[in-house]
Order: C-alpha cells, then sequence, then structure tokens
C-alpha cells in the first residue's frame, strides 16, 4: 500500500502538481483513519491533503483512476457469477417473451447489437446507473477490439465504441419519447430541459465508457506506463497554439477565475501604493483638532495613472486563439485601463473597439470579431507590413504619450515586406510599445517569422505561450 | 510531527456520522465534504474551504458547530486585519487606571508584572477560540480577503494551536478546535497556509442534492416544482454567464415561486421572476433566449 502512494504521489508531481513532503504524510495519515474498501472516502482523503486547487483537480482524478482503477469490488475486471445487469436482463426477457414469445436468454453477451442499444436507450431514457455501467463495460467489451500489448491510446478505443453506439441519433429518439409522453409538443422550455438531462445522461455513460477503457489499459500495460500516456499539461501550461476542442474549453473556464483574481490584485497594488510626500496643507487642517499641534502628519498618495491600451492582433488561423485569450483577459479588466482600444488584422486591419463597447458579454463580441471584422485585404494571409501602415496611416495620430500599444502575433510574415518602421515610429509617440508572441522563443526567427525586426523596436518581446505567461505579462502592464 | 498534540476524543466515529449530524440540522452535505469534516476532526487539522459565492460555504462551520453544540466563534477578514483585531490587544485604559491608581506605593516591578497579566489582556477571536475551555468551532470567513502579510498571523494558530504573547508567554490550546477557513478565491492564497489545512472545494450541488436543499430549505414545496427548479437552474448554469446562480439564490426563487402561488413554472412565469436567480441584465436575457422563455407562437 505504502509502495502504491509513493508512486501515486510521483505520478502526481510528474502530472506538474506541487505536492509537499508535509503534504504527502498528511495524506498516509489521513488514508489510515477511513475503511480502506470504501473508494470514495479513500479518494477525497487523497484529495482534501495533496490537491489545494481546484484547478489541479481534473490532473488528480485521472491519476486516481489510474492507480485505483482496479481496487474495490465494484471495479472488477472479472464478472464473476450473475450481476444485476444480469437479472435485469432476465428480467426484461421475461417479459419479452410473454410479448413476442421468443428470447435467448442467458447472459449479456449474447445480446445482438439491436438488443444491446435497446438496453442502452432504456437505461438512458431511466436514468438506471448501475446499467448504464454494465452496458459501458459490455460495449467496450464487444466494440473497442482491444488487444493486449498494442500500442494504441485510450482515445482510439473510445472512438471505436462510441461509433457503435451512435449517441447521436439515440439522443433524438430519447427525446421524441419525451414528446410521445406528454402527447405531441413541448414547450421550448421543456424540451431545452429534457434535452440537457438526458445529455447530461449520455455524458456520464461516456465517462463511464471511458474509465471502463482506462481500467483495461491499466490492466494490460501497468499504472505508470498509463499515467505517462494521460499526463496532460494543467490548465495555466495549456499552449495556446496546440489546444484541442476540450483544452480550449477548459483554458476558458480557467480565465474567468483568473481574471477576477488579476483584477483584485492590480486594484490592491493601486491603492496600497508607497506613500507620497508630505501633504502639507491636509497636515494643517488636520492640527485643528489637537489645538493646532501638527499630531498627525497626511501624505500625499500617488496616484498613477492608469495607462491607455491599444491592442494590436493577428488573428489568422493559427495564432487566433491567442488572440482571443488575449483579448478576453485585457477586457475582462478593463477597469484597469483607461481606455482600452482593440485592432485586429490579417492582411487588412479595422477596429473592433466597438464590438466590446456595445455588448457587455465579451463571448458575444469575440464572436463579433472573429465572423464581422473586416481584416482580409488582397488574400488571407498574414501581412504585418500591410497590416501596420494601414494602423499607421488611419490611427496613428491617436497614440500619444500615455499610450501602450501591444502588438500580438507569431510575425510569420509570408516574407512580405516587414515594414518595421511603422513600429519604430510608434514607439517614439508611445509610452511603450510590446510585443507578445505565442510561438515558443526557440522558433523566433525561423522561416517567415520576423520578430527580431519589430522586436528591435519595441521595450520588450514576451512570449506567452500559455496562460500563466500571459497572466504575468499582463499584471506587469498595469 | 513536533506540534502540540492533544489526546482528545474524536468527535466522530464514521462519515456517516457527520453526514447524518450535518442533516440533522438541515445541511445536506455530499460524501466528499462530509469526509473532509470527519478528517479534519481526525487528523487535527483546519479546513479550508473553497468555491463559488453562495455555495454554503459558511453554513458549513454554523452547521457542525451547530451539530456539535459548539460555540462558534467568527473571524470576519478583511483588508487591514491586523494582530490586535484577530489575536488579542492590551487594554491600555485600564492599565493607565492601574499605574494611576496607586502611584507611590509599588516598585516598578510589581507594577509592570501585574499590567501585563490576564486581567488587562482582550481576546480576540483567534485567542478566544484556543482558550476557551467549553467546546468551540472556529471560522476564519473570506482568508482571502486579508494581505500576504497578514497570512501569517495564522500560521502559528493553525498549526501548533498556540498564540506566543511576547510579554506572557506562549498561550497553548486547552482542546483542539475545528477550525474552518473560508475563501472566495479572489488571491492565491500562500503555499504555507494552504500546507497547514486540508484543503474542500464545495462546488454548486448536482440536481439531485440541489433538490432535496431546496425541498429542506423551503417549507410547503411540492416535490414536482422542486424538481423543475433544479433542472432550470442545472441549465442556467451551463451557460456562459458573468455570474451564475447561487444555491442561496435558487433558494430565494423556490421562495418566491411558492409565495406565488405557482406549483409548474411556465416559460413566462420563469421569465418574469428570472431577476431573482440572476442578477445582470445580459445574463437575464441570454437566459432567456436560451432556455426559449421569450414567447413565441
Amino acid at each position: 500500500m505504502l509502495d502504491l502512494l509513493n508512486g501515486f504521489v510521483a505520478e502526481l508531481r510528474n502530472a506538474g502538481l506541487p505536492v509537499s513532503l508535509t503534504e504527502n504524510l498528511d495524506a498516509m495519515e489521513a488514508v489510515k483513519q477511513i475503511p480502506i474498501e470504501d473508494r470514495d472516502a479513500f479518494k477525497y482523503a487523497l484529495g482534501a491533503t495533496l490537491v489545494k486547487s481546484n484547478s489541479h483537480w481534473r490532473a488528480f482524478e485521472t491519476v486516481f483512476e489510474v492507480y485505483f482503477s482496479l481496487r474495490g469490488p465494484h471495479y472488477s475486471l472479472l464478472e464473476d457469477g450473475t450481476t444485476d445487469a444480469d437479472e435485469m436482463w432476465r428480467e426484461m426477457q421475461e417479459q419479452n417473451r410473454q410479448g413476442e414469445g421468443k428470447g435467448s436468454g442467458g447472459g449479456m453477451d449474447s445480446l445482438t447489437p439491436e438488443e444491446l442499444a435497446m438496453m442502452l436507450y432504456q437505461a438512458l431514457l431511466n436514468g438506471d446507473q448501475a446499467m448504464m455501467r454494465a452496458l459501458a463495460k459490455q460495449s467496450v467489451q464487444r466494440f473497442a477490439g482491444m488487444e493486449p500489448g498494442r500500442p494504441v491510446g485510450g482515445t482510439y478505443y473510445l472512438y471505436r465504441t462510441l461509433r457503435n453506439l451512435d449517441l447521436d441519433s439515440m439522443l433524438e429518439k430519447l427525446m421524441e419519447a419525451s414528446r410521445q409522453e406528454v402527447g405531441g409538443e413541448l414547450t421550448g422550455l421543456e424540451e431545452r430541459l429534457e434535452k440537457d438531462e438526458y445529455d447530461s445522461r449520455i455524458e456520464q455513460f461516456k465517462a463511464e465508457i471511458e474509465s471502463e477503457i482506462r481500467r483495461r489499459l491499466v490492466a494490460d500495460r501497468g499504472a505508470e506506463a498509463m499515467a505517462k500516456t494521460l499526463r496532460k499539461p494543467l490548465p495555466e501550461d495549456v499552449e495556446f497554439m496546440h489546444a484541442s476542442r476540450d483544452e480550449m474549453i477548459n483554458l476558458r473556464k480557467a480565465l474567468q477565475p483568473l481574471t477576477r483574481k488579476l483584477a483584485a490584485r492590480l486594484a490592491r497594488k493601486r491603492r496600497h501604493g508607497r506613500k507620497g510626500p508630505l501633504d502639507f496643507r491636509s497636515t494643517v487642517r488636520h492640527s485643528l483638532s489637537y489645538g493646532g499641534v501638527p499630531a498627525e502628519p497626511k501624505f500625499k498618495y500617488p496616484r498613477p495613472a492608469k495607462p491607455e491600451l491599444m491592442v494590436v492582433a493577428d488573428i489568422s488561423g493559427s495564432v487566433a486563439a491567442f488572440a482571443r485569450f488575449t483579448l478576453m483577459l485585457v477586457y475582462a479588466i478593463q477597469g484597469q485601463f483607461s481606455k482600452v482600444r482593440s485592432f485586429v488584422f490579417i492582411d487588412g486591419l479595422d477596429e473592433v473597439t466597438e464590438y466590446f463597447k456595445t455588448t457587455e458579454d465579451i463571448q458575444e463580441a469575440i464572436h463579433r470579431v472573429n465572423t464581422e471584422a473586416d481584416v482580409v485585404w488582397v488574400d488571407g494571409h498574414s501581412d504585418y507590413g500591410h497590416a501596420f501602415e494601414v494602423f499607421w496611416e488611419k490611427y496613428g495620430r491617436d497614440v500619444g504619450p500615455k499610450t501602450t500599444v501591444l502588438l500580438l502575433g507569431d510575425a510569420r510574415n509570408n516574407y512580405h515586406a516587414s515594414q518595421s518602421w511603422v513600429v519604430k515610429e510608434i514607439r517614439q509617440k508611445a509610452r511603450h510599445v510590446y510585443w507578445l508572441n505565442p510561438e515558443p522563443k526557440s522558433y523566433w526567427n525561423t522561416g517567415d517569422s520576423i520578430v527580431g525586426d519589430y522586436g528591435a523596436h519595441t521595450d520588450g518581446v514576451y512570449e506567452c505561450r500559455n496562460l500563466r505567461q500571459l497572466e504575468g505579462f499582463v499584471e506587469k502592464l498595469a | 510531527m513536533g506540534m502540540a498534540q492533544l489526546d482528545q476524543a474524536p468527535r466522530f466515529d464514521s462519515v456517516q456520522q457527520v453526514r447524518d449530524g450535518l442533516r440533522s440540522v438541515n445541511y445536506l452535505a455530499d460524501d466528499g465534504i462530509a469526509g473532509v469534516v470527519y478528517l479534519a476532526d481526525r487528523l487535527q487539522k483546519p479546513v479550508l474551504v473553497e468555491g463559488p459565492a453562495g455555495t454554503g460555504k459558511t453554513q458549513l462551520a454554523k452547521s457542525v458547530a451547530e451539530q456539535l453544540g459548539a460555540r462558534l466563534i467568527r473571524l470576519q477578514c478583511y483588508e487591514g486585519l491586523d494582530e490586535s483585531k484577530a489575536l488579542y490587544e492590551w487594554n491600555y485604559k485600564k492599565q493607565l487606571l492601574r499605574i494611576q491608581a496607586d502611584r507611590n506605593s509599588d516598585s516598578w516591578s510589581d507594577v509592570s508584572d501585574d499590567i501585563f497579566s490576564d486581567e488587562f489582556l482582550l481576546t480576540r477571536p483567534l485567542l478566544e477560540a484556543i482558550s476557551a475551555p467549553d467546546p468551540v468551532v472556529l471560522l476564519i470567513d473570506e482568508v482571502d480577503r486579508v494581505e500576504v502579510e497578514t497570512e501569517a498571523l495564522l500560521l502559528e494558530i493553525l498549526s501548533e494551536y498556540q498564540v506566543s504573547i511576547p510579554e506572557l508567554g506562549t498561550i497553548t490550546a486547552k482542546q483542539i478546535p475545528l477550525v474552518f477557513l473560508t475563501s472566495n478565491n479572489t488571491r492565491e492564497l500562500s503555499e504555507a497556509l494552504k500546507r497547514r489545512c486540508l484543503f474542500l472545494h464545495v462546488d454548486y450541488p448536482d440536481m439531485e442534492r440541489e433538490k432535496q436543499i431546496v425541498l429542506t430549505k423551503v417549507p410547503d414545496i411540492t416535490e414536482n416544482l422542486a424538481d423543475q427548479i433544479a433542472r432550470i437552474v442545472r441549465s442556467i448554469r451551463q451557460l456562459e454567464l458573468k455570474k451564475a446562480p447561487s444555491v442561496s439564490e435558487t433558494i430565494d426563487w423556490a421562495r418566491t415561486l411558492v409565495l406565488l402561488g405557482i406549483d409548474h413554472i411556465e416559460a413566462q412565469q420563469a421569465k418574469e421572476t428570472l431577476h431573482i436567480l440572476l442578477k445582470y441584465q445580459t445574463d437575464i436575457a441570454k437566459a432567456a433566449k436560451e432556455l426559449s422563455m421569450e414567447a413565441k407562437k
């Protein structure tokens, strides 16, 4: 047991969780206090002692599944004797036989695919948890085609299983059943509620399948090897440029608490600036209540001017996600700036400040940026040179000594002219010019990247591959 | 480890007992919550409760206190909280009076010994909690509001259950209280603090639990209505909103619907009362649109 726990903690550290020695000892102490056969309690005991941040919980759960999935009576691989599901199946068969006069009997293995689909439909309709779990096992066994030792990832098996189950049409069938139950039409609200209900059941079923596959893989390959293949970066370390769809969703979720934190921190920083020089007038005024003795010296608190921000972002394919996140972050804390203006470009350039002004909903604004902004000039391939020229021509006069200009992009210019003189001009008028590059530093200035050309004229080029780096930069900025 | 552990009978025998006890005071805990409270008692460690606003973090501490029949001592944190508000303070006025009362009789050492004694000490929540002879539950509310430097004040009491007062020496706990710290996560707490605590993330409850909460908290509500409320709230929370409805807002909504004599929510009624659940106009519009509450057809 001790070995297993040590391996588990080591894997957590590998996954990027900061687990200290004390916490490790606490975990060992904690698991002594709970009955070992209670898997849920075991999980919470480890979670409470080892994971101290909610954003790390997912990573913890994955590692936990891998290390402890083969434990507990519920989760054994080999089905010995009859299970609940078999029982239920027999009952259903009974009913069928009465109806149709035939039936095959026996366990689930002898089902036809149609019967399996039918059972799944019933289980989903009734929200029958035990049945769903049993069916998940059965589906994996039947459809995933898992072979021991085959070097294929879990997603491949998942895909194969789901393809055979056709859950999309299942949802439609379930909805149809609900409609019939009320005898015809559901109102819009009811329709939505029913759909959300079934969606969550289907999601649950998918999760069962996923963990079943994982269990089998662990049994085949061993926990350590499995944990290694499943190791994923924590949300704050996911690279913008290579994030998968799921990771994107997690990133967006991670962004919200982050902006809240950032805004609170920045506001605090502003209020708690260092003390300024003596405020003579105020001190004299307050001395009156002490009979003219200046007992309570008053100071002038510096009120640092809030910077004015101009964001100029490349939103062409590869860096679009990065631009989106930066815009979202900047607008979420726009209270920290006296004014925020934003421009997007590919080879043409368009101002999108209005989109953010007219709505409070940042998501909607971002959506409009993606669909409505007029950013294509010739062919829709990044042309930083032309975009900067347009910027300088149209908006150059708005750049003033209070303005901080942020240029976002990978500076992959498709071998067009760089027109880096624009950046130089901007820098002479603006307070600061920064360049944020979502590419790893080692890729800079390779191929058609000319970030060095532009960077020479800025106050700094920053690598912003993930949320952590972006947060660090924004904090410095405000 | 080198901490002064007191041999103290555990308060709970099993996780189930925690759960049942909390239920008896109308707090519906899930496995995670009950499990961590149980461990906190067994390991004699504080619990750091984190999660979105309005999910019953503070209520958890109150309910545990109620369940145990213990006194709840609460320290509300805010920016600028300091030692004299959290730990202890010398009662200067009384000390001054003492000195003036017999100016001539005592020698200096007598006076100085005397004025720095228990009699002149004003206990603040933290000191009060550890010096209490009766069972107490200590709640340190919204700990994320104090500055990082002030957090250090808490460390000694959280790990050693003692307070050091330079003039008096160290005051050690007579009994180890259950300690809950809550945080709305407006800033990252220090590693040192997190390391000393068990971590409990309290999220929005799942649909079934929320329904049960509504049923316990709102008298006279029908099962059917509670179910519908829980479903609608779940769907609303799935949207991307500025602020998702909290559990307390769900309860308020349920109360309103009961007062209005509604037992089956129609789209129109839902739309008209949505402002109880959501606080931003954009959120309300979005939810109404997404859930098709807008009158159509």
